[in-house]
């Protein structure tokens, strides 16, 4: 049975998909632009329709400390957040991993002070890169809809049983109004089995969580932890395959369009990516061979898959909405480079920053970054590390 | 003596549920206060505490000394995650999930995981209203990381960072006043104890989860480590502390206080400095200062308590 398409702003849909779940426990502190998510909770407990604690925090900090506690005593949880708020709870994101504990987190992405900016752009995630929570990124309402139900199915998988972070664009994905389709009942219980944890606070079986660990022991508990990451791939990659066969829609790690014939590729994550979409009908309308490359899952980063993806490319126009200050330029393009540094043909990769604080990337503008990367490879290859560009600057 | 401990023994589990074998130090009265706290609360009880001296000493992997469910998750956070393992336990009650059995859900953290880092935590957790106890073990300063003053070091004391010089005599802040500052918030209870009186500590824990909402318990626990003393002199130095007034046991309860030890003549609060290292360079006239303020603060506490 079909679920039912309804026009409804991208953040009703997400809360909606949480009280879908049937989640026990919300703890979320408000901040711009997570806020219609977690204000729409806030509704659906008062009203009933969600039978789960939700419970104001004083600070994301403590958001993410009673997450910790509410996922250690076996309840499902949920909090959402962005820039600041994701910067103050960092500490205990990064143990939320370390001890296992299935949280969901939607994280509404916007620019990481300061300057303030409530707006978009990839800095706050980047921060929390290597926090060792599963990262998948959603480029519309309805990827962000469906990636609730992935988010927990995958969490609680026994086999996985790590934190998911869900990232959607601030502003341009969280308040636009699209026509969801919504999951029936049936396919929420078909897809998302009930939660059993695997380890819990319980007095008939008591047993202790987060000691510390002496160097002796320190490494291979890391070691553990990042087994514990890759080994989820299979589970993800079984989860997106069950959630096609429930709904219909297809996700992969890595997703592309118009790739074939090509020898230039757009490499693109988040909602941007639809709008590179667009700029590449319209360069190969015009006879350019062009494709795109997105990145949907960003941990477990997928190796293999942007090997494959790569192959025959000699141009890779790789796009950011973030910076690491004094280094290689994007964090997606160190990636990418370090995917493909042992490939044979290693494409040239051209890396542009872009989109910082909800500066509009238009069709235009992809078309332009084709232009100037034409020019790159022209001028200086191979194109260096250091050689990212900045695009879009009033100079 | 041996029939006391007869006695004593038939009043107190001898059940143990923070094991022996941890690594406080000789003479530590802090893990004394936990294990009496454990002992009240029994087995159906969940724990969360905070980094400090008393999860590094419980909790070296693979080791515990916790019989009971214990989860640490960072240094300010304590009563964060112990509201939300009690909130996740209270929405799997409601939902048929889970038997209610009525466990308690107990925070816990020292006097800097309390008073300074964790206080914003705190307070939120006590302003939601969750049922629970928060037991803060106060030995006045960071031990765990070397003695530094925290905003609970008393007047004076000594310590790494508030050293005694040649231009400062210690510490030059009052001991904050957690206790109040729990009260502030309306909770239905607060309470101080003390490891040298343990059934006056273990009568109020045992008050404290009974209570429908937020319990406070700050625990004077002696640091012999810290306030430089002998580690057979940390239950004789509570005692001190109580006997001068310098560490009044009260309880708060429906608005009104309660002195739970009387003290009708205060002992020279230079009885409880002297024999501390840590107090070792106060002048008489420093000493006088702080006699002056005990006495001050013992006399308002006591006009509280009087009041009906």
């Amino acid at each position: 049975m079909m679920g039912q398409r309804v026009g409804v702003e991208n953040s009703i849909a997400a809360a909606e998909a949480i009280r879908m779940a049937n989640v026990d426990v919300v703890a979320a502190y408000p901040i711009t632009p997570q806020t219609h998510i977690v204000e729409h909770l806030a509704e659906l407990v008062a009203d009933g329709k969600l039978d789960a604690e939700f419970i104001p925090v004083e600070s994301e900090h403590s958001a993410m400390s009673v997450c910790c506690g509410s996922s250690a005593a076996g309840a499902r949880t949920f909090t959402c957040t962005s820039s600041q708020g994701l910067a103050l709870m960092n500490e205990i994101v990064f143990i939320a991993a370390s001890l296992r504990l299935p949280i969901v987190m939607i994280l509404a992405n916007r620019s990481l002070s300061g300057p303030l900016s409530i707006w978009n752009d990839h800095t706050d995630v980047m921060s929390v890169r290597d926090c060792g929570w599963i990262q998948v990124f959603a480029d519309n309402g309805q990827e962000l809809f469906d990636h609730v139900f992935f988010a927990y199915r995958v969490a609680e998988d026994p086999a996985v049983s790590l934190p998911v972070i869900i990232n959607i664009d601030g502003f341009i994905v969280t308040h636009v109004i699209e026509a969801i389709e919504y999951w029936s009942e049936e396919q929420v219980k078909k897809y998302l089995p009930d939660f059993k944890p695997v380890n819990v606070l319980n007095p008939d079986k008591p047993i202790t969580m987060g000691a510390f660990a002496l160097p002796g022991i320190f490494t291979e508990a890391k070691k553990n932890q990042d087994e514990a990451i890759l080994a989820s791939r299979p589970h993800i990659m079984k989860a997106w395959g069950e959630m096609e066969k429930v709904v219909g829609r297809k996700y992969e790690p890595v997703e592309t369009y118009k790739l074939e014939g090509a020898d230039t590729a757009f490499l693109t994550m988040g909602s941007f990516s639809e709008t590179a979409s667009i700029a590449i009908d319209r360069l190969r309308e015009q006879g350019k061979p062009v494709g795109q490359i997105k990145l949907r899952l960003w941990r477990p980063f997928p190796f293999d898959e942007i090997r494959a993806a790569t192959k025959g490319i000699k141009n890779l126009i790789v796009i950011d909405r973030a910076i690491s200050y004094g280094g290689p330029g994007g964090p997606v393009a160190s990636e990418i480079r370090a995917a493909l540094y042992q490939e044979k043909n290693m494409p040239a990769i051209a890396n542009f920053l872009c989109g910082f604080a909800g500066r509009d990337v238009t069709a235009d503008d992809f078309i332009a970054m084709y232009g100037k990367t034409e020019e790159l490879v022209k001028g200086r290859a191979p194109i260096r590390e250091e050689d990212y560009v900045f695009y879009g600057v009033r100079e | 003596m041996e029939s006391l401990n007869v006695f004593a023994s038939r009043l107190v589990t001898k059940r143990e549920y923070f094991a022996r074998g941890h690594r406080a130090c000789q003479g530590c009265a802090e893990a004394l206060a936990v294990r009496l706290v454990a002992k009240a609360l029994g087995s159906n009880v969940v724990v969360a505490s905070a980094t400090g001296c008393m999860e590094i000493v419980s909790s070296p992997f693979p080791f515990t000394n916790w019989n009971v469910p214990w989860i640490h998750v960072a240094f300010e956070n304590a009563a964060a995650v112990i509201t939300g393992a009690q909130a996740g336990t209270k929405a799997l009650i409601r939902k048929g999930k889970l038997p209610d059995r009525g466990t308690v859900f107990l925070g816990m953290g020292g006097d800097g995981a309390t008073s300074d880092i964790g206080l914003q935590a705190l307070s939120g957790a006590f302003e939601r209203g969750h049922r629970f106890v928060y037991v803060c073990y106060d030995n006045e300063a960071y031990m765990n990381t070397g003695v530094q003053r925290s905003s609970a070091t008393p007047f004076g004391a000594s310590t790494t960072t508030s050293p005694s010089g040649s231009k400062t005599p210690g510490q030059v802040t009052w001991k904050k006043n957690m206790p109040e500052i729990a009260i502030a918030h309306a909770i239905p209870y607060v309470a101080t104890a003390c490891s040298s009186y343990p059934f006056d500590l273990m009568r109020k824990v045992e008050k404290a989860a009974r209570v429908n909402g937020p319990a406070y318990v700050h625990i004077l626990s002696v640091c012999p480590t810290g306030w430089g003393l002998a580690s057979e002199k940390a239950i004789w130095i509570g005692r001190l502390a109580v006997e001068t007034g310098v560490f009044p046991l009260y309880e708060f309860e429906k608005g009104r206080y309660k002195m739970t030890v009387e003290t009708p003549q205060l002992r020279p609060v230079a009885d409880y400095l002297k024999p501390q290292g840590r107090f070792r360079h106060l002048t008489p006239e420093l000493i006088e200062e702080i006699q002056t303020r005990v006495k001050r603060e013992y006399e308002k506490l006591q006009a509280k308590a009087a009041m009906l």
